[in-house]
Order: C-alpha cells, then sequence, then structure tokens
C-alpha cells in the first residue's frame, strides 16, 4: 500500500540531497516535486500545497541549514507534517452497557460496506464484544444475502428483512430492538451505498440518524478514489457529522491520496484501514505507523505486535538459544517458517521491515509463498533423522527426498546448504548486540535485492588459525586428496 | 431523449464545474497572468485527469494565451482540442454514433464471447446487465455466466439480474472454480445456440498475482471451447476512480489483453477524467458509460461527444 507515494516521495526527498547541502534553490526544486508526487497520488490540490507550504517554512528556517545533518532533518520536518495531517486517531468505542452501541456505516456504491461491515464485526468479536449486523442495504440486489451469509461464516447474528416495498428507516429501529433482544452489545448498521448528491437517499440516512441515534457513523471510503474523495466525505459530513472513515481496498496498489486529503478537509480521522479480502483483514489506523511506511521507513511496531499475537514465546526463547548455539535445525527452520507464515503474507512483512520494502518491489513476481511450500515439502519427506542429523543425507537418500517432495535433488542441496549457512550467519548475529544486528540484516537484504538467487554465504571466519585447527585442516586436505585418488583409480577400471 | 442526453446530464456537474471555473478564472478583456494558469491547473486535477494531462493542457494555454488580452471563445477552443487529441490517442477510435452496438467486436457466425473484469465493486455486476439489456433490444439472444464465485451473494445478484432482464444464466456452487463456469457457459451457449455470451468474473485488485492467473485461465478455457473467443475483453472502471485506474488498466491488459473500457457510475460528481490519463498512457479506448441506476442507462462512449459534452454551452 501506498507504494507510488513511497516511490514518488523518497524520489521528491532526494532532491534535497543532492550535492549534499541545503540551499534555497534546491529547497524550492525538492519542494515543488514533493507537491507533484502528491498530486499523482490523488492528493488534493489545496491539500498538496498547503502541505508544501507548511515544510517549506519549516525547512527554511535557520536551523536546519545550518545543521549538521540536513537530510535527515527535512524527513524529518516531512514525518511530522505526516503525522500531522492524518492524525490524531481515537480508535474508542463507547463501553459495554446495557444498551447495545449502536455504529452506522455509509459511503458511496461499491466501496467496500458490506464486506467492511463483517470485517468490523470480527475485530470487535476478537476484542470480546458481542456485535450484531443489520442488513439495511436494501438498494442493491443481493446484498441482504452477502451480510447473512458473512454472518454465518463470522458466527454473528444478523438482522434481515426482506427488500421490496420496505424502507431502511424501519429495518435499522427493528434491527436495533432484535439486537437488544439477543444480547448483543454492539450493532452494526450495513446501509446501501449512494451517491452524496443524490438528496432522496441522503435524507434517508438523516432520518436514519434522527430516528435510532447511532454512536458513531462511519463513513467507508475506496482508496482507490480520486479528487472526489475529498468531496463526498464533506458532504457525507456536512449531512451526518461523521466520527471516522474507513479507508477500504488499501492492499492493492491505490496510492491512498484520498487519506492523506479527507482528514486534512473534513477533519474527520480514519480509524480503521482494509487490507484484503480475508474478513481478518481490517487494522486499526495509527497515522505515525503510516507516515513510516509513506517514508519508507518500515513499520516494525505492526510488525512486533503482529509477533506478539501469534508466535508462542516459549518456542521463540528455545529457537534464540539454539541460533546462539549453532544447532539449528531443519526442524527448527521449518517451525519458524510456519510461524512467519501465521503473520500474513512474506511481502507484507517484509514491507514493514526497514530497508527490505524495495526488495519486494525490485522483484515483483517473487513466488515467496511457493518457495517456502517447496521447502518445507522437502522437509517433510525426510526421516526424522534426517533432520536432526543432515550429515546423513547422501546421494541415495538425497534421490529419495527429491522423489518424495516432487523437486530434483539438486534443490535439495541448496536446501542442505543454505541452512547450514543460515546457522552460521544466526549463530554470528546472535552474538553481536542489537544495533549490530539491524545491521546484518539490512546488509543481508542489500545482497538479496542485488542477486535474489544468490547463495547465503557462510560467514567468513577469521584467518588467523589457532595450531590444532591448522592441523586438522592439513589432514583434512590429506584425506581429500587420497580420496581423489582413490576415486581416479576406480574409474579408471 | 437525445442521444447524448443523458451522459450531458452524467457530466453535467463537471461541466458546470469547468465552465464556471473558466467564466470566473478568465475574464475577457483581462490579461492572462500566471495566476490564472495556475488557478485553473488546480482544478484541472480536480478531473482526475492526471497531472500530465493537466499539464499538457496548460502548456499550451501558456504558449498561445499568455500575456495577451483574455478572449474566453478562443481559450475555449484551445482547451477543447487539446482535450480531444489526449483522448483520441494515435488512432482515432471512432464508432457510428447512431449504432450501439458498433464498439463491440462481434463474431461474424457463432457465439460471441464477452469477459468483463474489474477491480472490487467497480460495478461489473451492474453494467453486465446493462450489457445484457442493450445486446437483447438489438435483438441478439443472451447467455450470462456467473464467474464470481468468490464475493458472498454475487452469483445471486446476477441471477436476479437475469431474471428481470429474462435471459439465461449459467451458475455454479459458491467458491467453485470460476473457469469451469465460464466453460458451462460456453458449452450452454452453444448448446442453444446464442449470439452473445457474457462472462462475469470476480473483482480483484490488480495486485493479487494469483487472481490475475486465474483470470488469464478464465481466458484460456474460453478460447479452447469457442475459437476466437473472448473477442471483447472489457475492463470496467468506476469514474470516481484516480490516478489507480492507469494501473488498473496496465495491469489488466497484461493479464487479459484487454480490448476496452467501461466508465461506470460517471453519474455522481466524478469527473471520469482518469480516461485521460489512460488514453495518454496505452491505446485502450472507452467505449460504454454507465451514466444511471436503471438498466438501459448505459451509453456509447465517443471522445468528440465527451468533449463536447464536457463544454458544451
Amino acid at each position: 500500500m501506498f507504494e507510488s507515494i513511497t516511490q514518488n516521495l523518497t524520489g521528491a526527498l532526494s532532491f534535497f540531497r543532492r550535492g549534499g547541502k541545503l540551499t534555497e534553490a534546491n529547497i524550492r526544486e525538492g519542494l515543488e516535486a514533493v507537491r507533484q508526487a502528491l498530486l499523482e497520488a490523488d492528493v488534493n490540490y489545496q491539500v498538496a500545497q498547503d502541505f508544501a507550504n507548511r515544510i517549506a517554512d519549516e525547512v527554511v528556517g535557520e536551523q536546519v541549514l545550518k545543521s549538521l545533518d540536513p537530510t535527515q532533518q527535512v524527513i524529518g520536518i516531512v514525518h511530522r507534517q505526516l503525522c500531522e495531517l492524518m492524525g490524531p486517531v481515537d480508535h474508542s468505542l463507547p463501553p459495554p452497557s446495557s444498551e447495545p452501541v449502536v455504529l452506522m456505516l455509509c459511503g458511496l456504491q461499491g466501496s467496500g460496506k458490506t464486506t467492511t461491515s463483517g470485517k468490523l464485526a470480527r475485530l470487535l468479536q476478537t476484542q470480546g464484544r458481542r456485535p450484531f449486523l443489520v442488513a439495511a442495504d436494501l438498494q442493491r440486489p443481493a446484498a441482504i444475502d452477502q451480510l447473512r451469509i458473512i454472518g454465518e461464516q463470522l458466527g454473528v447474528p444478523v438482522h434481515t428483512e426482506v427488500a421490496d416495498g420496505n424502507n431502511a428507516v424501519r429495518v435499522c429501529q427493528n434491527g436495533v430492538a432484535a439486537a437488544r433482544k439477543a444480547d448483543a452489545d454492539i450493532v452494526i448498521l450495513d446501509t446501501a451505498g449512494r451517491l452524496h448528491i443524490d438528496t432522496e437517499l441522503m435524507q434517508e440516512l438523516q432520518q436514519i440518524d434522527r430516528k435510532v441515534n447511532p454512536h458513531q457513523i462511519l463513513f467507508v471510503c475506496d482508496a482507490m478514489t480520486g479528487q472526489d474523495a475529498v468531496n463526498s466525505a464533506k458532504a457525507f459530513n456536512e449531512a451526518l457529522e461523521l466520527d471516522g472513515v474507513i479507508l477500504t481496498k488499501l492492499d492493492g496498489d491505490a496510492r491512498g491520496g484520498a487519506a492523506l486529503s479527507v482528514k486534512a478537509i473534513t477533519g474527520v480521522p480514519i480509524k480503521y484501514i482494509g487490507v484484503g479480502e480475508q474478513l481478518d483483514k481490517l487494522e486499526p489506523f495509527h497515522p505515525d505507523r503510516m507516515a513510516g511506511r509513506i517514508l519508507g521507513m518500515g513499520d516494525v511496531v505492526t510488525l512486533f505486535e503482529k509477533a506478539q499475537e501469534q508466535f508462542d514465546a516459549d518456542q521463540v526463547a528455545e529457537q534464540q538459544k539454539k541460533m546462539m548455539e549453532g544447532k539449528f535445525t531443519l526442524v527448527d527452520f521449518k517451525s519458524q517458517m510456519q510461524q512467519i507464515k501465521r503473520l500474513g503474507s512474506l511481502k507484507d512483512i517484509m514491507k514493514m521491515i526497514p530497508g527490505m520494502g524495495n526488495l519486494v518491489d525490485a522483484h515483483p513476481d517473487m513466488d515467496a509463498e511457493g518457495d517456502m511450500q517447496r521447502i518445507s515439502g522437502i522437509i517433510d519427506s525426510m526421516t526424522p533423522e534426517e533432520r536432526v542429523n543432515p550429515e546423513l543425507i547422501d546421494l541415495g537418500r538425497r534421490r529419495r527426498i527429491a522423489a518424495g517432495s516432487g523437486v530434483e535433488p539438486s534443490d535439495v542441496n541448496q536446501l542442505l546448504k543454505d541452512v547450514s549457512a543460515m546457522a552460521g550467519v544466526m549463530q554470528d548475529m546472535a552474538s553481536m548486540p542489537m544495533w549490530k544486528r539491524l545491521g546484518a540484516a539490512s546488509q543481508l537484504a542489500n545482497t538479496f535485492a542485488q542477486n535474489p538467487g544468490a547463495q547465503i554465504q557462510a560467514p567468513q571466519k577469521s584467518t588467523v588459525m589457532s595450531f590444532d585447527e591448522k592441523r586438522r585442516l592439513q589432514e583434512k586436505k590429506r584425506q581429500q586428496r587420497k580420496d581423489t585418488k582413490k576415486a581416479k583409480k576406480r574409474n579408471r577400471r | 431523449m437525445g442521444l447524448f442526453d443523458k451522459l450531458k446530464k452524467g457530466l453535467q456537474k463537471t461541466k458546470d464545474l469547468l465552465r464556471t471555473d473558466v467564466r470566473d478564472l478568465f475574464k475577457a478583456g483581462e490579461l492572462l497572468e500566471e495566476k490564472h494558469i495556475e488557478d485553473f491547473y488546480a482544478r484541472l486535477i480536480g478531473t482526475d485527469m492526471g497531472v500530465e494531462a493537466s499539464k499538457a493542457i496548460v502548456t499550451e494555454l501558456r504558449e498561445k494565451h499568455l500575456g495577451r488580452t483574455v478572449v474566453i471563445d478562443e481559450i475555449w477552443k484551445t482547451i477543447r482540442d487539446k482535450l480531444k487529441s489526449l483522448l483520441k490517442g494515435g488512432e482515432g477510435t471512432l464508432w457510428d454514433v447512431n449504432n450501439k452496438l458498433s464498439p463491440l467486436k462481434l463474431a461474424p457466425t457463432g457465439t460471441t464471447v464477452i469477459l468483463v473484469a474489474g477491480v472490487n465493486g467497480v460495478g461489473k455486476t451492474t453494467s453486465i446487465a446493462k450489457l445484457a439489456n442493450l445486446l437483447q433490444s438489438h435483438g441478439k439472444k443472451v447467455v450470462l455466466a456467473a464467474g464470481d464465485t468468490f464475493r458472498a451473494a454475487a452469483v445471486e445478484q446476477l441471477t436476479l439480474w437475469s431474471r428481470r432482464l429474462g435471459c439465461e444464466i449459467v451458475t455454479k456452487a459458491a467458491s467453485s472454480d470460476p473457469a469451469a463456469v465460464a466453460f458451462a457457459g460456453c458449452v450452454r451457449a452453444k448448446e442453444i445456440g446464442a449470439d452473445v455470451l457474457i462472462v462475469d468474473t470476480a473483482g480483484r485488485l490488480q495486485t493479487q498475482q494469483n487472481l490475475m492467473k486465474q483470470l488469464s485461465k478464465i481466458q484460456r478455457v474460453i478460447e479452447g471451447q469457442i475459437p476466437g473467443a473472448p473477442h471483447e475483453v472489457l475492463l470496467v472502471l468506476d469514474a470516481t476512480t484516480g490516478q489507480n485506474g492507469v494501473s488498473q488498466a496496465k495491469h489488466f491488459s497484461e493479464a487479459v489483453a484487454c480490448s476496452g473500457l467501461v466508465l461506470a457510475k460517471l453519474d455522481g460528481t466524478a469527473k471520469g477524467g482518469v480516461v485521460v490519463a489512460i488514453r495518454q498512457t496505452m491505446s485502450l479506448p472507452v467505449k460504454y458509460v454507465g451514466v444511471g441506476e436503471q438498466v438501459d442507462d448505459l451509453e456509447l462512449f465517443d471522445p468528440e461527444g465527451f468533449v463536447d459534452a464536457l463544454f458544451e454551452k
């Protein structure tokens, strides 16, 4: 998400870096590039203009020009301005009480209201609330069925009524009453999509607002919307006093400029973002983290939170111990892969790690999930002993494993080499202090960005050898020479 | 209602906006200054036509009129001509405005297959219903294939439409392979000797590579059943879409070789200006525009008419 903004903005900011020193002239050039990057990302013209001006005001201040690292300062300013542009956000909902809390979703056609209703219900479920859905979209054919099916998938009760000749206000009123009876503590009203210039339908929404009196009204907005997003958000806000925006379809390559504009123009904050088709793909929106992502600084906080949710702490501790000791086996490798898989798609994960984002852009056809599946296939085809002790695997066993997992024997070989090299790298990294580890990781990422097919190289050990090591090496080489001689003899026969 | 009346109505807002802008910004008899041009640039950006197209128009304005006395009609002409040339692209795609079916490449004999694709929520299913209605009103026998087996109740939605329109529909259970639905659609269409088969697909974001591959597979399956098919691959685009529309057009064309666009939901305040940006980057013509919620609110897109509708008095 936000790739294009990121790319363009990073490009624009590189203007500031030229020549290493900031002058008035390259500031102006750089800011023009920033403005254009924002416009190309569908940011509203006025917002882009104001944004560029605000940054100019701060940057031109003497302190920046005279500071040691002006570029970093400019990026810092942009980051702070982006946060201010998109925030602050309050995700809190009214606490559970005897009366159910009512949330109303509204928006244009096709913005994703029905799917978002389901996602929101699921999110609330995980927070221990008891959600209840009301199908108030009587316009679109089969919208009611859609919500009913989603409700069944989630195990959330859905209030439905016949669409023909019915009216949405009544459905909402009945829905809230039904929710009370069903002992739900939060009700989500899924209203029909409508254009903000359709006075009749907008009045219907106002009527629901008056009769049902929802605690929060959320505007669902498609991240791909262009300049009109601001107009529709403004019109809905004038009619209904919105409490928040849910930005959907952010998993594509949408530039999300709407996200930057809506808050700036209407003052209504973005509260949630939809990042996938599955019902669990709704996340609370954090302006500071998003600003980091837009500037290509990664989003380690979200990654860390996700990891904490999904990982088993004991397992992680044990693995780390093994890594330190260099006893990292195929079994550990596989369980680690499975843990990572739980976090979501590899691409998404990589984008959250600083410096790894451009790796994803550099290799768009990278099929990381497929590779992972192949690798776990190979490991599954090994016997338990082989997994712990890969030295056992000779030519015959390698063939058997390859046949069992449907790959070439050379693939098996490659995996064994990679894992043993990785064990070395990890052992080294584990003994490093934290800040060095990050450096080592991003170095690894850069190597891959340049040469994705590269094997992981075992770290070069110090060339100063102890006496014992030297002797062992000499012995090994002598043995190798002997073996080759023998082999040559055998071949001659 | 005249031929372009609905289109004009759909574009009324855009038209009003541009016209009043021009009148407000450029006052007859005054000198045209950089400030006016920058303001007009802002309004052009507001139509979603993109930075490049807007710049092209503004540059033209600057060259021809900057520092001179404003003559509104001449400024109009400059803007209109530039926009027309941007919209026509390299080879001017023009079709018979009196024959609504003329943008479609119909098979000379046998069944014509139209594959419809697009991102989520752009109005694919509704556009298919409108297209089916248009074809039927021209005496064509239409079969629909409900290929959106992913979204909950999408099949029901299309089934409801088929009942209203009185045309046949081929469906399979939810979450079955959409290519299988397309296959069954082809078989059924040949069986009953239908003129046109319209295949619906699930909405997908253009960055989801697996789903884009699935789309290519659907196309291959159709081709295997009916040689030369699909004759038309229409990409449905939401008129409110911003610059992301260019990315959509590009990626979908890579997967299934789109033959044209359908611009849906042009009845809001949306400008649909993104078609200019798309036309600039690739030679994909807009064939139809959806201009209302009724089933007959599908109009043929004609670049000349589009621009004239934008600027007509």
